[in-house]
């Protein structure tokens, strides 16, 4: 029993090793700083699509006048 | 506003890609690393601009087989939309080869010359020529129904350049851009984990119907302006 522990524990950080190989934005991650980018590209995002909301407003009224 | 289903979900699904974009897990590819994510952006950008040629050359040959006036408009604003986010889609391309294709001895600019000889980036700026070209062969003719016509046939003409030049060519040939000889660069399941299909088919979803969101716009803006020429 205990060998076979110390063995998954071995596996479980040679795993570990071999994810933290590639560096990532883990720390980007852990320090919840991706929700500020995530704000960002979503104001930019509504931005544009209330632009084109209200440029839809405006071609509908112009329809209308007809 | 013309209140439609697709506009809001077109929507909801850009915020979503926006959201699971930026937080699903990703493989850890050493060359890639977090630039992986560009796939729900980059890549989706090249979808929607196909299917909103697809889009321009049934309404270039809805034009031939009616005569209507209303699909020679509808085309040609397709067929902008189209090259805006091919445009768009070249431009992200750019970027991400920058940090991902150039060779670490040298600097960016001297690993240009490798870069530049890629069948697939130079397959792209055939298309986009070609449909540039639609723009201008389009502009340059006065006479309305004659404009309508020739331009509805060199559409059908570009639409069959973007085979050999996007689908064909840059497939045989060896890339440093994904899927070159070894199949498709973005629905290989070798090259997107199935946790980024998840993102991925919702992302040209919802970019393809913002695209298609602008068009009808464009569309519409221009009959107005057409009836008050009339008038």
């Amino acid at each position: 029993m205990k060998k076979l522990i110390s063995f998954s524990t071995l596996i479980f950080f040679a795993y570990l090793a071999k994810a933290q190989d590639v560096k990532m934005a883990d720390i980007m991650k852990e320090n919840g700083k991706i929700y500020v980018v995530i704000a960002v590209m979503l104001t930019i995002l509504a931005g544009l699509v209330l632009y084109l909301i209200r440029l839809d407003r405006k071609i509908s009224k112009l329809e209308k006048n007809k | 506003m013309r209140k439609s289903w697709w506009k809001i979900l077109g929507v909801l699904l850009l915020v979503y890609t926006f959201i699971a974009g930026l937080l699903i897990e990703v493989p850890r590819n050493p060359q890639l690393q977090e630039t992986i994510r560009n796939l729900f952006f980059h890549v989706c950008m090249w979808f929607g601009m196909m299917i909103l040629f697809i889009v321009s050359f049934v309404r270039a040959i809805m034009y031939l087989r009616t005569n209507k006036h209303i699909h020679d408009i509808a085309s040609r604003q397709y067929a902008g939309v189209g090259i805006l986010f091919g445009v768009l889609g070249y431009l992200t391309g750019a970027i991400w080869m920058s940090y991902t294709w150039i060779d670490s001895n040298k600097s960016i600019f001297n690993s240009f010359d490798s870069i530049a000889r890629e069948p697939k980036l130079i397959g792209a700026a055939i298309a986009l020529l070609v449909y540039a070209a639609y723009l201008v062969l389009r502009d340059s003719i006065q006479d309305i129904d004659k404009r309508a016509r020739i331009s509805a046939v060199y559409n059908i003409f570009a639409f069959a350049m973007l085979f050999p030049s996007i689908w064909i060519i840059p497939r045989l040939l060896d890339s440093l851009h994904p899927g070159g000889s070894q199949g498709n660069p973005a629905l290989d399941p070798g090259s997107a984990s199935a946790n980024m299909r998840l993102v991925f088919y919702p992302a040209i979803a919802g970019w393809t119907l913002i695209g298609v969101w602008i068009a009808t716009l464009k569309i519409r803006m221009k009959i107005i302006h057409e009836q008050k020429l009339s008038q």
